[in-house]
């Protein structure tokens, strides 16, 4: 099977770094225990981990075959036996009958709905060496961290397009980005914003409480990889490394009382059936014990980063893509999914009329270029993005596109209570 | 029969017995919805007016047509209250419809805190219409509560399913004294009717309508059949025998004194 090559070195390391940077690359041994929690990380009773994983390793694809998937489309309740065989390559002929009964349960649940958001970057520093990503500690890129009238700038000119919910992002440095400087920015998001969410580093319960409280109500936290062993060769170093903690954090988000909670997994890093599969069970056995919670999943694809523009998500072909988020909808109707701009616009105006309930519009993952994006300006100042977004369509284009196909956008569905 | 066949809700009268949901389709096609439908009432969600612009669902809403907003996105009593005030000071009027639900997955209302609510804002002077789970204690505490009706689901909402839960709906219009509205998986035109034949005084529908392939034509064609229903109740359906025909021959006929 194809592979991403992912270490690159950068000529601005220092001897030491580069040194620490190829011993973890190369030797397992001199990594952390990524089960362990670290000190300070809070560890919660909870079960949901265990199903999760133990239904995964026991899933083999290649045992199903038309009739399961047959059955699993006609059946009146979509059982966790039945969405498998919608993930395996047996259902691949049948992806015509799966988006037709996927496109039946959205407009069930979400008529002709198209929730809209944009994602706020505020700072890229990362502590973390994720191998595949752009922030990652190792990675030579500009670097920024916004301050709070940097911040509102952006707000501004995001909020002067029409967008009504952001999400904010950090990249993963507590000592950079701490909990009351994301506070602080979830209140002045309030400000210019009806509905606030949060895609930051992973905190303990109580810190989500305090976010909550600071306006923020949706979390989502990507665990990347559902498989342990790959996940521990991906994130060699930081906070992120540590797997438990990471996949707690959306019950850590529901006990600090946020209203919804989003989950994903980064297709392309592992097996990605294997993943889809966890990623769904993921939210439906967190469903199952808070049920008053909302749930959504994402589906984003591995994206060239900066400084290496190889990477690809491997097999996850648009057909694959497309596949999983019909078994999502047909296991889960009655839950968000949101197609980021990692996706192009012809696969994003498709899969709205099946399955998604959300899209991103006016899109920059860069620090504090929002206005430069905008005006279609370069700006040297900017923090360097994470990734390269493949749909750049602004706030209006979005909304004229999605309202030509016959759906209805919608800006903002939510009350802060 | 006397022509006039109007109901009322909190101190107002309505012609149709019709309410249209506005949640799950383009708002261009609301007015023509309520056009065809001859609706008098239309809910909409209190989260979704809250916006600046672009998408105000007031602006599509006719004037003659009463807000009947609702309170979805509450999980408890004390959500539903604020949702309701919110509701109040956006200019949306006195009526409410209370939703308080507690999971995600099917969205079924919580009758415990639906009363609970109900009672607070009836006493705000609030025109308090909870959609609920068809149950006669939960309904007798709605009307003790202040209730101007009771709005009991027919199957979950979105479904499609229609009257899932119709012994017990009969059970509320046979026992209770308040309007009852069958809201919430009434999927197709016959099913409202048969609601309105079983004496419910109104039919809530939304997604039957906005999945249909021709809203207005679908509004038009519910209308007819809340109409056809309510003409039936009214004159007293004929008998409907169960199995068979009757017997010519009495069973008591061998009695001689």
């Amino acid at each position: 099977m194809a592979q991403n090559q992912f270490f690159i070195d950068s000529g601005k390391l220092s001897g030491a770094a580069l040194e620490h940077k190829h011993l973890i690359e190369n030797d397992p041994s001199a990594r952390t225990d990524h089960m362990e929690y670290m000190e300070g990380m809070e560890r919660i009773s909870s079960g949901i981990m265990d199903k999760v994983l133990g239904e995964t390793a026991g899933f083999d694809y290649n045992k199903y075959n038309a009739a399961d998937v047959k059955r699993a489309i006609n059946s009146v309740t979509c059982s966790i036996e039945d969405f498998k065989a919608l993930l395996s390559p047996a259902a691949m002929p049948f992806l015509e009958d799966m988006a037709k009964r996927a496109k039946a349960e959205t407009s069930k649940h979400f008529g002709n709905t198209v929730y809209m958001f944009t994602p706020l970057y505020i700072a890229n520093f990362c502590e973390n060496y994720c191998i595949y990503c752009g922030f990652n500690c190792y990675n030579d890129i500009n670097r920024k961290k916004l301050d709070m009238d940097e911040i509102e700038h952006e707000m501004k000119v995001i909020a002067d397009s029409g967008i009504e919910e952001i999400l904010l992002l950090t990249g993963e440095s507590r000592s950079m980005s701490n909990i009351e400087y994301i506070g602080k920015a979830c209140q002045l998001a309030g400000r210019y914003f009806r509905n606030v969410g949060l895609e930051i580093y992973p905190v303990n319960s109580g810190e989500y409480r305090y976010l909550h409280e600071c306006g923020a109500d949706y979390v989502t936290v990507f665990q990347e990889t559902y498989d342990p062993v790959k996940y521990e060769t991906l994130h060699l170093m930081g906070h992120k490394r540590v797997f438990p903690y990471r996949f707690e954090a959306q019950e850590r988000a529901i006990m600090g009382g946020m209203r919804g909670v989003g989950i994903s997994a980064l297709l392309g890093l592992a097996d990605f059936r294997k993943d889809a599969l966890a990623t769904a069970l993921h939210a439906y056995y967190l469903q199952r014990k808070y049920p008053h919670v909302e749930y959504s999943l994402s589906c984003p694809r591995l994206r060239p980063i900066i400084n290496n523009e190889k990477i690809n998500p491997l097999d996850v072909h648009e057909k694959e893509l497309c596949q999983v988020l019909c078994a999502y909808r047909i296991f889960l109707p009655y839950i968000g999914i949101t197609v980021s701009s990692r996706e192009q616009k012809h696969f994003r105006d498709g899969i709205v009329k099946i399955a998604a309930t959300k899209v991103s519009a006016g899109v920059s993952t860069g620090i504090g270029d929002h206005e430069s994006k905008y005006k279609g300006l370069e700006d040297e100042n900017a923090g360097d993005e994470q990734f390269e977004i493949s749909d750049a369509r602004s706030f209006d284009e979005m909304y004229g596109d999605i309202s030509a196909e016959g759906l209805q956008p919608v800006l903002n569905d939510y009350v802060y209570v | 029969m006397d022509n006039k066949d109007t109901f009322t809700l909190g101190g107002k009268e309505f012609n149709s017995r019709f309410i249209l949901g506005s949640g799950k389709y383009s708002m261009e096609l609301i007015k023509a919805a309520v056009e065809n439908a001859g609706a008098e009432i239309i809910t909409l969600a209190v989260r979704r007016t809250n916006t600046k612009k672009n998408e105000n669902i007031l602006d599509y809403i006719p004037d003659n047509v009463t807000l009947l907003p609702n309170t979805s996105g509450a999980r408890d009593a004390k959500e539903a209250v604020r949702i309701a005030r919110m509701s109040r000071e956006l200019g949306c009027g006195d009526f409410v419809k209370i939703e308080i639900m507690r999971d995600s997955k099917y969205l079924l209302p919580d009758n415990a805190e639906t009363i609970k609510a109900t009672e607070m804002l009836a006493a705000e002077g609030f025109v308090v219409l909870p959609y609920m789970y068809p149950d006669l204690y939960a309904a007798r505490e709605l009307a003790s509560a202040g209730a101007a009706a009771v709005m009991p689901l027919a199957s979950p909402i979105g479904s499609n399913k229609g009257l899932a839960t119709k012994e017990f709906i009969q059970i509320l219009i046979d026992e209770t004294d308040l309007p009852v509205i069958v809201d919430a998986g009434i999927g197709k035109p016959s099913q409202a009717c048969e609601a309105m034949e079983m004496g419910a005084a109104a039919i809530m529908a939304n997604t039957a309508i906005a999945t249909a392939g021709d809203i207005p034509v679908m509004a038009s064609a519910f209308k007819s059949a809340i109409e056809a229903g309510r003409s039936a109740y009214l004159a007293g359906l004929g008998r409907v025998l169960e199995r068979g025909a009757s017997a010519s021959d009495p069973l008591t006929g061998f009695l001689r004194d």
